[in-house]
């Protein structure tokens, strides 16, 4: 679907139904914060699913990235209050469920505007995210490189051999077709904003909705032990652990992101 | 500067699609010899029926061995993601039907594979699709026929019977310019001697019967998606950017990006056309696949062994093989296949037709049959017999003369392969 945000077109799946269905005006409304120089289809595993699963989802392309209109928006404090601007244009509290950079957003943002935020489920994140100097070089420099280097270290080791949960696909050959996709301009400026983000722990720390991380245990690009200041900052945040995921947990245990998706919004209904 | 992180070539050919099995400890890929596959739940299942999930269902879709193959010659390719067919005309079909409709038409090389052609240029118009055809030489020809209903443009990196070698990125380039997509043949290649994605190709399909499969045991092909292709950019690919009842409305673009063309070709190709890979097909192609790299490298360093035997012998009249400086891309061979341009060629054998026949005959070691890319050397005397009732006339316009002899070049004894040529060759003069 397309809608606005500060007068600009915002595009997002959401499943192939419409949000704005009679039998759904009361779902939570779920918005998926895809990483730096990604954009919604990241999120192909779980939008549909969640869109026939009694809520509203939305996989939102960040503003100049996928069919949203640009600009990019260059620091992780922006993106944040952009995200909360556009839970006020879909009418309510969203519940963010953020990868990567879209985590850092959805942390950001919860902890700025908590009336905005009902909840936030993070994966593929750290206390900080330090981007590899020849990664940014190439990505300043809109190399085709980029997206082959992040391709191969944003899932885990056993992604070299393949044997994705789609059948037929090739994870890493989609994830680098998505990132070459991104406009000339945005990647660079994208992993620019996530090395910058210094705040994560302090948001961490005053954030007050319910919270779920996901951990993949062979995260290369934010290993698990750079999650631990990030989970000792939330003693509340339900914590999940999935062993055969790497950086990016929602294509790698597609179905155990459902579930713990699943998990995380009936505990909240309950 | 730093490298990614992935396999090199010749490891993925082994290894890439599998992991060995986790609850037997299989280190083949298994053959999984089934129709259906068992659900968790009834929310399992119908996450499946409507794409809200992915996973196996019923093998006319999708099948744990046929995934391998599929997901092995997509990365040989460095594309998206393969869907498998039971053939490569299967496959060939599979690509056209999920691209295009009723009235739409085709820019294609008139240089191809005759199934190919036969597909184009008789079948495919009773459903509503038409082609051109054009010199795969000049990709200023394909621009100039290019239509406002033109919806695809096609080629063989490898062309037939000359071994035309397309010129990926020219052609590329005209066709993006129109904002058409580019899909190669590249049977003859293989990912080994050229990777046409790289090149600006949006599409690659395989007749995975020939080399890629290299024993002459099975017959299958594979769609290979490239996933750069922008189909929702302007509205000429319905099948792709707009709303599907078949899925409740689903916009393939929309919810899968880069793989909606994969996505599309198996949710409605394998489902409604059904042109499916079966299981053990699938099992003896890849045990081809293994040893690509290792046979492909034979194969072509026999070629050049055969080539300039037929150079020096008086029986034969001409050559064509981008590695002879007579073939008219042998620069451009030299450029755009550093390990060669394959191990098909034809040649001449002085005195027409009679002698093609009689050096058929006289062949002793190499096979006298209709096929290529066998592990053993193959051989075809068109004039005799695929081409017979056609005149000389019609031979020549087809680019086949009735002294043209193909040559599918194997892995024996190079000495032993022109020994048998060159006594065949002797025998075609007496
Ligand atoms: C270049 C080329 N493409 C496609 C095909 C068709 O493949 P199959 O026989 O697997 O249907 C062939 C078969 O000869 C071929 O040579």
């Amino acid at each position: 679907m397309k809608f606005q945000v500060d007068d600009l077109t915002v595009n997002a799946a959401t499943g192939a139904v419409s949000i704005e269905r009679d039998e759904v005006a009361d779902a939570p409304l779920v918005v998926l914060l895809h990483g730096a120089g990604m954009d919604r289809t990241v999120w192909s595993q779980q939008t549909r699913w969640l869109a026939h699963h009694d809520t509203r989802a939305l996989a939102v392309d960040l503003p100049g990235h996928g069919g949203s209109e640009g600009p990019a928006i260059t620091s992780i404090g922006e993106l944040a209050a952009w995200t909360a601007r556009l839970a006020e244009a879909l009418g309510g509290p969203v519940h963010l469920v953020g990868h990567s950079m879209g985590a850092f957003i959805a942390l950001e943002a919860a902890a700025a505007t908590p009336d905005r935020i009902a909840s936030v489920v993070l994966m593929g994140v750290g206390a900080a995210m330090p981007v590899h100097p020849d990664l940014q070089t190439a990505a300043d420099a809109d190399d085709p490189l980029a997206a082959a280097l992040m391709a191969g270290w944003m899932h885990g080791p056993d992604q070299r051999f393949g044997l994705n949960p789609t059948p037929g696909m090739s994870m890493t050959g989609t994830s680098r077709a998505v990132i070459e996709a991104c406009p000339p301009g945005v990647l660079g400026p994208d992993l620019a904003a996530c090395a910058a983000y210094g705040g994560a722990v302090d948001a961490a720390t005053v954030l007050t909705c319910p919270v779920t991380i996901i951990l993949g245990t062979l995260d290369r690009m934010t290993p698990r032990k750079a999650a631990q200041p990030l989970l000792d900052a939330m003693p509340s945040a339900t914590i999940v652990e999935l062993p055969d995921s790497g950086h990016a947990p929602m294509m790698e245990e597609p179905g155990a992101v459902r579930r713990v998706l699943g998990d995380h919004l009936g505990r909240l209904a309950a | 500067m730093i490298e990614p992180d992935s396999h090199r070539f010749d490891t993925r050919a082994l290894h890439a699609g599998q992991r060995p099995d986790p609850v037997t400890g299989s280190r083949a890929v298994p053959i999984h010899q089934t129709t259906s596959f068992v659900f968790d739940s009834v929310d399992h299942a119908s996450g499946l029926f409507n794409l809200e999930i992915s996973g196996h269902l019923y093998s006319r879709i999708s099948n744990p061995t046929v995934a391998v193959l599929e997901e092995r010659i997509a990365s040989l390719e460095g594309g998206v993601g393969g869907v498998c067919t039971s053939s490569g005309q299967a496959a060939f079909h599979l690509a056209l039907a999920t691209i295009l409709g009723a009235g739409d038409h085709v820019v294609a090389s008139r240089n191809i594979y005759g199934g190919s052609h036969n597909m184009l240029n008789l079948t495919m118009p009773r459903f509503g699709i038409t082609t051109t055809f054009v010199d795969p030489r000049d990709p200023q020809a394909f621009a100039e026929a290019i239509r406002p209903e033109t919806r695809l443009v096609f080629a063989e990196t490898l062309g037939n019977p000359g071994i035309e070698v397309l010129d990926i990125a020219a052609v590329a380039d005209v066709a993006h310019g129109a904002g058409l997509p580019l899909a190669v043949d590249s049977t003859f290649a293989t990912p080994y001697l050229i990777r046409p994605i790289e090149h600006g190709a949006d599409i690659v399909i395989h007749s995975v019967t020939k080399f890629l499969g290299g024993h002459g045991v099975a017959i299958g092909g594979i769609v290979v998606d490239g996933g750069r292709f922008d189909w929702a950019a302007d509205g000429k690919f319905p099948t792709l950017s707009e709303p599907y009842d078949g899925y409740h409305g689903i916009t393939f673009t929309e919810e899968f990006g880069p793989a909606a063309l994969s996505m599309r070709a198996r949710a409605e190709g394998l489902r409604d056309f059904g042109g499916c890979m079966s299981p053990a097909n699938a099992f003896y192609l890849l045990q081809g696949v293994e040893t690509l790299p290792v046979r492909m490298a034979r194969h072509v360093e026999n070629t050049l062994r055969v080539i300039d035997m037929l150079d020096g012998h008086d029986a034969v009249s001409w050559i064509s093989h981008p590695a002879h400086p007579s073939h008219p891309d042998h620069d451009l061979a030299k450029r755009l296949y550093p390990k060669g341009a394959g191990a098909i060629l034809s040649f001449g054998v002085h005195g027409g037709r009679d002698a093609g026949r009689k050096f058929i005959e006289a062949v002793d070691l190499a096979s006298h049959l209709a096929n290529v890319g066998d592990a053993k050397t193959l051989v075809i005397h068109p004039g005799s017999t695929t081409h017979q009732q056609m005149s000389a006339e019609d031979l020549a316009a087809a680019g086949i003369g009735e002294e043209l002899v193909r040559l599918s070049v194997g892995l024996e004894d190079p000495d032993d392969i022109c020994d048998d040529l060159s006594r065949a060759l002797r025998a075609s003069q007496r």
